[in-house]
């Protein structure tokens, strides 16, 4: 059999990416109300920060920063990092690829002509597809309810370092995650890891609070970690804290990264599937 | 022409050794003792093209993981295998279009959508030619009935249709060889005799090579006619099922239905009494013995009816898997003295 020209393997492509979507749009009612209800916690985290800025300025909330930040810069950092988060967080993706590998459920993968990081990456963009087709309502209007805690219009040059990075940020969200669910071949159970992973996630991404409010020290601990890509690093671009000079170093490491991490699961995955034993039957 | 070649093929499976107590289990975090347990052990075994094989053994006796092996889902410890000339576990794509397997415990269709959606995809993966695709996919859902549910989600049908629907998505590609880890696994008897129709009609039409593993005699006598026993991880037996019946069932079933008000007094003395529920009895015979046993039941009994019958075969292949578990133990211990 000869090579696979490209638009054959764009047809495969586009087949499991409509069939992942369809199969998502199964559940579409309860899939819409779970991501509705991810919205709520933006109002408790904005009096959240109110509280905290009111708490350090004596009260002048519109006059106190905090390490740079000024209480709009806060909120507009928190709502760009949740977008971050929109393109990075894979809920579900380890745990379902480590039950996949203990329950035998990943044979279908090795006796069909394809291959299952790929099947797995299209299943993923679906998942998002999905996502973003309902969740782009609330984010429009919160965006908007919440316009004038934004800076001026950025140049285009942050618009396209941010949909990079934005994208960066989806793969190697994924193939973080991924690696944690390959693990599953050696311990059955990832589930205690997964947990400390999110945590450490939640902290070093800057999912909680921009990384610049930590101690100079853990900032720059915090800075060689591939972490920081997944929600602080697209805010940070968008409010000028990266200064436009360093974006494209930075975006480089970011895919020097993400070229290691698929690295590493490509490695777990071959090294995993001599450890295999086709589980169950 | 041999289409699968196994030679010495072993897969051990390593497995953590857990000891009771506590502080055996703290120490275990650091010193883990494992354990080799052997799935297949050696085994040798050439298949043809076209031939209908089945895999019988007891739970546990190395059935699955020779499929596993053999559809390149795992790797052995040692030994060489080939199927139509490949090594299964490197997985080459051409490989992998030209066999399927189908685990009657496992799902290859999307759960939540038509079978028909999973189809496509496959049509995509297999690289399907259209009109191939459109023909086999009419032939067989004409074949096993399942025309109407094509457009219902997988989840909403029954075993049996699921099963059928497995069927199809194995087949769609048109494979050479077909490996079946216990395809009528909890089916009804009609479900379960539906499927053996398909395969034996397919398997005759196709001319392909497949490999079946069951726990249901049923499937084994009508689908196979040769029989490969496994045992923990040996191969026990290899040939046909009357030549299985012949050499470890040494008697015969006799059911007499005698007359009214013929009593069965003195058939003991005949043969072994196996069952009396007047005016049926059963006896158990030796093989040697039946006609001469015949004769003095027909001399001096009123008899209506007889039949000569082998055990069941359950019974045969009991007796089997109970042999050949004597025969490792014991060779087992003679490995441990020496």
């Amino acid at each position: 059999m000869g090579t696979v020209t490209l638009p054959t393997k764009a047809s495969i492509w586009w087949t499991i990416y409509r069939t992942a979507l369809a199969e998502r749009l199964a559940y579409r009612g309860d899939f819409a109300l779970g991501t509705l209800m991810r919205f709520l916690p933006i109002i408790t985290q904005i009096f959240l920060w109110w509280a905290i800025f009111d708490a350090a300025g004596g009260g002048a909330v519109g006059s106190t920063r905090l390490a740079g930040y000024s209480f709009h810069d806060m909120v507009a950092y928190y709502l760009l990092s949740m977008l971050g988060r929109a393109f990075s967080s894979m809920p579900g993706l380890a745990s379902t690829v480590s039950k996949q590998i203990r329950e035998g459920e990943i044979n279908r993968y090795l006796i069909q002509p394809i291959d299952m990081i790929g099947f797995l990456l299209l299943g993923r963009v679906a998942h998002k597809t999905a996502y973003y087709a309902i969740a782009i309502g609330p984010f429009a209007l919160v965006f908007f309810l919440c316009g004038n805690y934004f800076p001026a219009w950025p140049e285009v040059d942050v618009w396209v370092g941010m949909f990079l990075a934005l994208v960066f940020a989806f793969l190697l969200g994924f193939f973080l995650d991924l690696c944690i669910g390959l693990i599953g071949f050696w311990f059955l159970e990832v589930s205690s890891l997964l947990f400390v992973y999110m945590l450490l996630n939640f902290f070093l991404s800057g999912h909680m609070f921009p990384l610049d409010l930590l101690p100079p020290f853990w900032r720059q601990a915090v800075g060689y970690l591939p972490f920081q890509y997944l929600a602080y690093f697209p805010a940070a671009i968008y409010l000028g804290k990266i200064p436009a000079d360093q974006l494209w170093y930075h975006l480089g490491i970011e895919a020097c990264w993400l070229v290691a991490v698929i690295a590493a699961a490509r490695v777990l995955y071959a090294r995993g599937l001599k450890r295999y034993s086709g589980f169950g039957g | 022409m041999a289409i699968i070649e196994i030679e010495n093929l072993t897969k051990t499976y390593r497995v953590y050794q857990k000891r009771e107590g506590l502080v055996a289990a703290i120490r275990g975090l650091w010193h883990r003792e494992y354990r080799d347990v052997y799935a297949v052990r050696g085994i040798n075994l050439t298949v043809e093209q076209g031939e209908f094989v089945a895999f019988l053994g007891p739970n546990g006796a190395g059935k699955t993981t020779t499929l596993k092996l053999l559809s390149g889902v795992i790797y052995p410890t040692s030994g060489t295998a080939r199927v139509m000339g490949f090594v299964p576990w490197e997985r080459h794509n051409e490989y992998r279009r030209r066999f399927a397997l189908v685990m009657g415990q496992k799902n290859q269709l999307w759960w939540d959508l038509p079978a028909q959606e999973s189809y496509r995809l496959h049509q995509q993966i297999y690289r399907i030619p259209p009109e191939d695709f459109q023909r086999r996919l009419d032939e067989l859902s004409e074949l096993l009935r399942v025309r109407e549910l094509l457009g219902r989600p997988v989840r909403e049908l029954s075993l049996g249709e699921r099963m059928k629907m497995e069927l199809i998505a194995a087949l769609l590609h048109a494979p050479d060889v077909l490996f079946l880890d216990e395809p009528t696994i909890g089916l009804d008897v009609v479900a379960q005799h539906n499927i053996q129709e398909f395969l034996k009609f397919y398997q005759r039409e196709r001319r392909i090579t497949i490999l079946l593993t069951s726990h249901y005699m049923q499937d084994v006598e009508a689908l196979c006619k040769r029989v490969v026993v496994i045992n923990d991880g040996v191969i026990q037996f290899d040939g046909s099922l009357d030549e299985i019946v012949d050499s470890f069932s040494g008697y015969r079933v006799v059911r007499l239905h005698l007359a009214e008000g013929q009593s069965a007094e003195g058939l003991a003395r005949l043969a072994e009494v196996e069952s009396i529920e007047l005016p049926r009895v059963t006896l158990r015979c030796p093989r040697g013995e039946v006609a001469r046993v015949l004769a003095r039941v027909l001399e001096d009994y009123r008899i209506v009816d007889l039949s000569v019958e082998d055990p069941p075969l359950e019974e045969t292949i009991a007796r089997l898997y109970e042999n050949a578990r004597g025969e490792n133990r014991q060779s087992l211990a003679a490995a441990t003295e020496a």
